[in-house]
């Protein structure tokens, strides 16, 4: 008899917990939320609308761009892209050819020194340096990323370009006197100096973010590289080519960051708009364009010419930066 | 025999200069790389130390060719600019980092996180373009407002990003407590998660702070600058960055001083937040 009491007993209770949590579960809020806490609900749909601000952000840019650049897009379509004529003076015709060549030019200067630079620095950092010295150097590299580009600027006027005039350029000239690269009249101002001012700031980043990609390769793999006699040097090769998407994930970015600098590069590259091969002339970018022309636009095509030139230089650092971001999360990702 | 141990020793020797050269190369670039921040420094404070006086924080920048004057007004203008970027750009930043911690387990998610770092990656001068055509072109001047607005987008990322990181770095444990107390779940996350995660979370509002007090590109055509006093946020202002990069640029050599003296006086005012910050946030801990 008491086994059927109890057994009633606990069909009952069962009954009370099937109802009690149908009762849970039939709230609208909790079907589509799983909690029935409004304060919860009002948070989560808060802070997500705050994410959907951001994602919207992004294309808003675009979009507020492209609109403002209605009337060069209509008046030049794609040959915008390729003429090399830029006069605002007197004919009104807009072409952005010299200015991406500029930036170009100056980002691939800037990473031709900063790339050797910044990986050794990176290799000594994880792979060399004593704990001691590892904390102070990373310190000091991320100082250099945190002064201000306009201070960069500063510095490349009044004291990079009087060394490049009197000292540099000069003696490029007397030794390469045939050189394509090294015409024209030594100003100290052009392309060189825009280059070694890009692959200073650009360091700092290509370093850390090489540093981070070598630290997340796993210590087995250079244990079992120690264990069947390697040198440390060709320990290293083995994490390099290891890392190596990773790598070049941190040098696109640092190329996107060359890319889109725009103070320190206008102080110091000349600011003409031209095409020429030697590094001692001066040259333009489409950042510095920008900054230097933006106010002095008169006429409704020439802003939206420069709001165009603003456009694509949005859609290059977009890809470079979406590459770059790829590249280094999948050699993090790859070891976890 | 004798031919294989010298081949053999060969190799080795080979390998092993090879190894020492290589090191040293990655020795010398860490040398190489310190040398310009010194440069900079070296320069930035032997030369802008050579002006510095109590007019240069009390008085107005004087017309071309009179000596003295100062840059209260850009000073206070620097100041007053990550001021309305911070008002905007803090708040978004905090709440998006939440969400991405907390509840972004999502494909939509990822796609943020992702843009987030992609926004972190777009020059500041477009940024400034955007910020014209959003703000300066519907008030139809320029105004310390739109400059705001161009320093708010570029904070944003650096502190979602640090939000994120901090908020992860709180022990689930501290989650699952609240939770079992019956506090309800947004509760736990601002007053538990969000409060053990506030000092890693300041750092990134720092961060964001003095990038945006060093910014100079998107404060050309929003901010534009004003050569009076003006507190006013509808009316354009002046910044300590942008007249570094006017009297850097202009061929009088007084001005070319006051440049340096203004870099000088800009590190200093970075330092100096970074500093405040750090005794908030140590303050708030002991107690």
């Amino acid at each position: 008899m008491d086994i059927v009491k109890d057994r009633e007993t606990f069909e009952k209770v069962q009954d009370y917990f099937k109802k009690s949590k149908e009762k849970k579960s039939s709230g609208f809020l909790n079907k589509i939320l799983g909690t029935n806490n409004l304060g919860d609900i009002i948070f989560e749909r808060l802070t997500l609308l705050f994410a959907v601000l951001v994602f919207l952000l992004v294309v808003f840019m675009a979009w507020e761009m492209y609109s403002h650049s209605t009337l060069s897009i209509k008046q030049f379509g794609w040959k915008f892209l390729i003429n090399s004529t830029w006069d605002p003076a007197v004919t009104q015709v807009f072409g952005a050819l010299p200015m991406i060549f500029g930036t170009m030019l100056s980002s691939f200067l800037g990473l031709l020194i900063a790339v050797p630079l910044g990986l050794s620095v990176a290799v000594f950092l994880s792979e060399l340096a004593p704990a001691w010295l590892e904390k102070p150097l990373s310190f000091l590299t991320e100082l250099l990323a945190g002064i201000p580009s306009v201070i960069y600027g500063l510095w490349g006027i009044f004291v990079l370009v009087p060394w490049l005039r009197d000292t540099v350029e000069p003696f490029l000239q007397n030794e390469f006197p045939n050189s394509p690269f090294f015409q024209g009249a030594p100003y100290g101002f052009g392309m060189l100096a825009a280059g070694l001012i890009l692959s200073i700031m650009v360091l700092p980043i290509i370093s850390s973010i090489s540093r981070d990609v070598l630290k997340s390769v796993p210590d087995t793999q250079r244990e079992a590289a120690f264990a069947l006699g390697a040198t440390r040097w060709e320990v290293t090769k083995i994490v390099l080519s290891n890392a190596r998407s990773g790598l070049f994930g941190a040098i696109m970015l640092g190329f996107g960051r060359a890319i889109g600098e725009t103070m320190a590069v206008t102080m110091v590259i000349g600011n003409r708009a031209q095409i020429s091969a030697s590094l001692l002339d001066p040259g333009y970018t489409m950042a510095s364009v920008l900054a230097n022309e933006f106010t002095e636009a008169t006429t409704d095509l020439y802003l939206n010419a420069l709001i165009e030139l603003a456009l694509v230089l949005f859609v290059i650092t977009i890809i470079v930066n979406m590459l770059a971001h790829l590249l280094v999360w999948s050699t993090e990702r790859k070891w976890k | 025999m004798e031919v294989i141990n010298k081949a053999k020793s060969f190799t080795y020797y080979r390998r092993k200069v090879v190894n020492i050269i290589m090191l040293f190369f990655s020795f010398a670039a860490a040398i190489i790389t310190i040398i310009p921040l010194i440069l900079i420094f070296y320069y930035t404070i032997s030369q802008g130390i050579a002006h510095l006086n109590v007019d240069f924080f009390t008085k107005l920048p004087t017309p071309v060719g009179e000596p003295g004057g100062g840059m209260v007004n850009a000073i206070v203008g620097t100041l007053i600019l990550i001021g309305i970027g911070g008002a905007i750009g803090i708040p978004v930043g905090i709440m998006t980092g939440t969400y991405l911690s907390e509840f972004g387990k999502n494909k939509f998610g990822s796609l943020v996180r992702f843009l987030t770092d992609v926004l972190s990656g777009v020059p500041s001068i477009v940024v400034g373009v955007v910020a014209y055509t959003l703000v300066v072109i519907p008030m139809k001047h320029f105004s310390a407002l739109a400059g705001g607005v161009a320093l708010a987008i570029l904070m944003i990322p650096t502190i979602t990003r640090t939000t994120e990181e901090m908020i992860k770095l709180v022990p689930h444990s501290y989650r699952e407590a609240g939770l079992a107390l019956g506090i309800p779940k947004w509760k736990t996350t601002v007053m538990i998660v969000l409060k053990t995660a506030w000092k890693g979370i300041a750092t990134g509002i720092l961060l964001g702070l003095s990038r945006a007090a060093g910014e100079t590109a998107p404060l050309l055509f929003t901010a534009l600058g004003n050569r009076f006093w003006s507190t006013n946020i509808f009316q354009p202002i002046a910044s300590l960055t942008v007249y570094i990069y006017e009297y850097s640029t202009a061929p009088f050599k007084d001005w070319n001083d006051q440049a340096w003296t203004a870099a000088l006086v800009l590190i200093i005012l970075i330092s100096l937040l970074s500093l405040i910050f750090r005794i908030i946030t140590r303050s708030k801990y002991k107690t």
